[in-house]
C-alpha cells in the first residue's frame, strides 16, 4: 500500500519535506508506545506507528530499518525529531486519530502485522 | 585467535536522552559501509542501541567498545552505575526496575535486556553493585559456519 494513500485514509499531516509518498510502498504495520517492542519484532521496510513522538521514536526506527512513521493521537514531535527523520530520508507524518483506529483502518486495507 | 580490523570506543553518558542511539546510528553506517549483512547489522545496533539505553536510564557513564574482527562483532560495554543485583531475574522479560519517566522516553518496559539475548551470538554479563555493569555481546559474521 502506498503512503500517500495510507496519508489520505488516516487523514494525515506530512511532516518531512521530499518524501514522494505517492510511491513509497509498505505492507506491515509494527505498532507500539514502547520502542523495544518495535525492536523486539524489526521487519525492514515496515510502517511504523506509535504515541511516541520523542527522537527516540526515529532512532528507533532508524535501527530497525522502519520505512516510515505515522504519529498518533494528534501528537507532534518536535523539530529536532523531525529533522533527523528527513536526514535519514524516514517519512513522518501525524494524525488525530487514536492508535486504535489507526490499526483497525490499517487493518481493514490489507496491511499486516507482525508475529512475536 | 581472531584478527582485529577495526575498534572505536565511543563515551555514553547517564541521563542523556537526547543523545542516546547517536552511538548505534554510527555503528550501523561503519558496518553499512563495511557491506555487512544487513541482517547482521540490525542485530549488532539492536544489542549497541539497548545496551545504551540501559546506560542512558541507570547509570553514570559507561564506555562502549565497538570492535569488528575477522569473526564477529563485539560490543562491549562497560558502566559505573548501580550495578544489577540479580542478573538472571534482569534478564526476565517484562522484569524492570524503571521509573515513569523512562517509560515515558519509550523504553523501561524489560525488554532490553531480553532483546539484547535474543540478537547475541554470545552475552556475557558481569555486575557489581554499587560500582557498574560490564556487558560483553558478540555477533558472528558467519551465521553459516557456526550453526
Amino acid at each position: 500500500m502506498k503512503l500517500g494513500e495510507i496519508r489520505d485514509i488516516l487523514q494525515c499531516d506530512l511532516l518531512t519535506a521530499n518524501n514522494d509518498i505517492s510511491i513509497i510502498e509498505v505492507d506491515t504495520v509494527l505498532a507500539s508506545d514502547g520502542m523495544s517492542e518495535i525492536l523486539a519484532v524489526p521487519h525492514p521496510g515496515a510502517l511504523m506507528v506509535t504515541g511516541l513522538t520523542n527522537i527516540q521514536s526515529v532512532r528507533t526506527a532508524i535501527i530497525a530499518d522502519v520505512k516510515a512513521i505515522i504519529y498518533v493521537r494528534g501528537r507532534l514531535p518536535n523539530d529536532n525529531t523531525v529533522s533527523l527523520a528527513q536526514e535519514k530520508g524516514i517519512p513522518v507524518m501525524a494524525t488525530r486519530l487514536g492508535m486504535f483506529d489507526v490499526c483497525g483502518l490499517l487493518r481493514e486495507c490489507g496491511m499486516k502485522g507482525v508475529k512475536y | 585467535m581472531a584478527e582485529e580490523l577495526f575498534r572505536k570506543s565511543f563515551t555514553i553518558l547517564g541521563g542523556n536522552f537526547d543523545k542516546a542511539g547517536e552511538s548505534s546510528s554510527e555503528i550501523k553506517e561503519v558496518l553499512k559501509g563495511l557491506h555487512i549483512d544487513p541482517t547482521i547489522i540490525r542485530r549488532s545496533v539492536i544489542i549497541a542501541f539497548e545496551a545504551e539505553m540501559n546506560v542512558v536510564m541507570y547509570a553514570n557513564i559507561a564506555t562502549l567498545s565497538f570492535i569488528i574482527t575477522d569473526e564477529d562483532i563485539c560490543l562491549e560495554m562497560a558502566d559505573r552505575g548501580p550495578g544489577i543485583a540479580d542478573i538472571e531475574q534482569a534478564m526476565q522479560e517484562g522484569f524492570s526496575t524503571a521509573n515513569d519517566k523512562m517509560r515515558e522516553m519509550g523504553f523501561g518496559f524489560g525488554m532490553g535486556l531480553p532483546n539484547i539475548k535474543k540478537n547475541s551470538d554470545f552475552l556475557a554479563i558481569e555486575s557489581d553493585v554499587g560500582k557498574g555493569t560490564k556487558l560483553s555481546a558478540r555477533i558472528r559474521l558467519n551465521q553459516d559456519a557456526c550453526s
